[in-house]
């Protein structure tokens, strides 16, 4: 039987990977918290049984030594099986665990499933194009999974103990954090989607995009370039491989050519709309319905209309 | 100083097709991960303002000389290749540790650069896990990179936050694609990369094995099954009236 280990910075995606460790199979969950005394208290009281590190040396901007924390736990526990949260800092320790522990591991895993000792997980292949269906095979396994992936556990009663660790003289220093501006929109959660892409003329647009959105009871999305390269909207309306996976009732999506890493985010939507001023763009291949057309047009007449 | 920027072959996925919902990767060419090109311009624009020797990092099979050339063209001064067959779609834990081997083969290095994720398979590992392999320091998702003396200033561009770290060199960063644009090189550049200096070495050359049992095994790697009806609508008009049939709209 395999020794669960779990780890995450932020507090609900560490219940979610207790609730993942419990689908397949973990008879008890034990859960690392590094100088969060408020999650530990959380997690305890969700089941699991958390070692919590209280070291001022450790921080989290160095992964170095949050990996290396957790490389300790994970030997004196004889933990085979960590699973991590897939955010960023999550994968950013993930690689650098496997390397301590030798670890074959996995990312950006959005199912998993036990068929008989092994651990099958999915995560999204060549760009979102394909899913694949992978299971690790070495003796320690260290698998990410994404947030939202699993629900958090109902109550349970855990415990916690303190655990102490060496690390050693950082070369990572922190010198600021700056929170991002605050936008707590979760298109994952809307019904539906206006998504616009690069072929929108001008940030000055946006009004009668959100216009739309607001008459659809829905939100506004966008492909990535829109939010990285021209900044017109925050990274967290970002629909794909890097952004967010939706499965709305409905998606509109225009001006975007529909690569694959764009796609993955929004194939699993009920009905797709796609409005783009080339008949052959590469979106129309995956949508219900295709308008060639001047979105600008378009959302004009359909802000007049509905 | 040298930088060495690691980059990754990839089949260039916008060319690669679908055939019963099996990927095909006959004639696809191969290209350089994008991501990896914006570190190879990170690397490049702190040689541009400073004093640098930028060194292209890659491990695959033979094609990758060919690929390479590409990274010369766009600002690389020199390639660094471990070559072979065996390496065509090793695991991350093996790449890491050809890459982290080659590394020490180089003199001098204060930065390890890579994009945040691999242009096919984008799991993120490998910057990771070869810092640890050489017990550097390292900042992922950057979104900012400047070096001050034997220290970098990197911007970590997180989902809720960014952090400003201050990092010792040598150290390992991976960048985001949005640290920079990366170049296209003119014609010229193309022509003179082949001019380039190339140090090519093969896997026993940096003493790694590759394990005999795989440490991750894929049972299957499939295209969803997508079933779209793709109707051809002519007005605004004909698409309302489609989606409030369908009971999207006008609920
Ligand atoms: C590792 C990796 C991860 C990535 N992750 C993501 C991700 O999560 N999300 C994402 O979106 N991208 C992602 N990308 C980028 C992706 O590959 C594409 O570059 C991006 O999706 C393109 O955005 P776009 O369709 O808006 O722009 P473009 O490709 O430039 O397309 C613009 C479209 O607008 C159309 N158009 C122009 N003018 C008009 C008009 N007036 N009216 C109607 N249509 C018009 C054009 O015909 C064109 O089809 C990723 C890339 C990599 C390498």
């Amino acid at each position: 039987m395999a020794t669960f280990m779990i780890y995450s910075s932020k507090e609900k995606q560490a219940l979610e990977l207790i609730t993942a460790a419990k689908s397949v199979g973990a008879a008890a969950v034990k859960a690392v918290c590094i100088n969060d005394e408020a999650q530990a208290n959380a997690l305890a009281a969700a089941g699991a049984e958390v070692l919590l590190i209280n070291n001022d040396a450790i921080s989290l901007a160095d992964v170095a030594a949050v990996a290396s924390a957790l490389g300790q736990v994970a030997a004196q526990l004889g933990a085979d099986t960590i699973l991590l949260s897939s955010d960023r800092r999550g994968k950013e320790a993930a690689g650098r665990l496997a390397a301590i522990l030798d670890a074959g591991c996995l990312t950006d895993i959005s199912a998993i499933k036990a068929n008989g000792d092994k651990i099958e997980c999915q995560r999204n292949a060549l760009g979102g194009a394909t899913v694949a269906t992978q299971y690790i095979a070495s003796d320690k396994k260290i698998i990410a999974i994404r947030p939202k992936t699993f629900d958090a556990p109902g109550a349970g009663s855990g415990s916690v103990n303190a655990m102490t660790v060496d690390v050693k003289a950082s070369a990572v220093k922190l010198i600021e954090t700056k929170t991002r501006g605050g936008d707590s929109v979760d298109i994952e959660a809307a019904e539906a989607l206006v998504v616009v892409g690069q072929g929108l003329n001008s940030k000055d647009d946006l009004p009668a995009v959100e216009a739309l959105a607001k008459k659809l009871g829905g939100e506004v999305a966008c492909s990535k370039p829109v939010a990285t390269d021209k900044k017109w909207l925050s990274e967290e309306r970002i629909v794909g491989l890097s952004g967010k996976k939706c499965k709305p009732e409905l998606a509109i999506i225009l001006g975007i050519s529909g690569q694959v890493q764009f796609t993955v985010g929004i194939r699993d939507a009920k009905v797709i709309v796609a409005v783009n001023s080339d008949e052959n763009a590469t979106i129309n291949g995956m949508a219900d319905y295709i308008l060639t057309a001047d979105m600008h047009d378009v959302i004009k007449e359909m802000n007049s209309s509905l | 100083m040298n930088i060495v920027v690691a980059m990754k072959q990839v089949p260039d996925l916008q060319q690669v097709r679908i055939r019963n919902r099996e990927p095909v990767f006959t004639d696809v060419p191969l290209v350089l991960g994008n991501i990896d090109k914006n570190a190879l311009e990170a690397a490049v624009a702190i040689k541009e303002s400073g004093d640098a020797n930028v060194i292209a990092l890659s491990a695959g099979n033979e094609d990758v000389e060919d690929t390479i050339k590409e990274a010369l063209a766009a600002g690389a001064d020199e390639a660094f290749l471990v070559l072979d067959d065996k390496l065509n779609g090793a695991e991350s834990g093996v790449v890491a540790q050809v890459l982290a081997a080659a590394v020490k083969k180089i003199d001098d290095v204060g930065l390890i650069l890579f994009g945040e994720g691999s242009g096919d398979n984008y799991s993120g590992q490998v910057g990771s896990r070869v810092a640890e392999l050489l017990g550097l320091p390292q900042v992922a998702y950057a979104s900012a990179l400047e070096l001050k003396g034997d220290k970098a200033l990197v911007t970590r561009s997180l989902e809720d936050c960014t952090e400003i770290v201050e990092v010792t060199l040598p150290a390992v960063v991976t960048v985001l694609s949005d640290i920079n644009e990366a170049r296209i090189p003119s014609v010229t550049q193309i022509l003179k990369a082949g001019k380039k200096p190339k140090e090519v070495l093969e896997l026993d050359e940096v003493g790694v094995k590759i394990p005999p049992a795989a440490s991750v095994v894929t049972v299957s790697n499939l295209a969803p099954e997508t079933e779209r009806k793709r109707i051809v609508v002519k007005s605004v008009a004909e698409l309302i009236q489609s989606l409030t049939t369908e009971g999207v709209i006008g609920r």
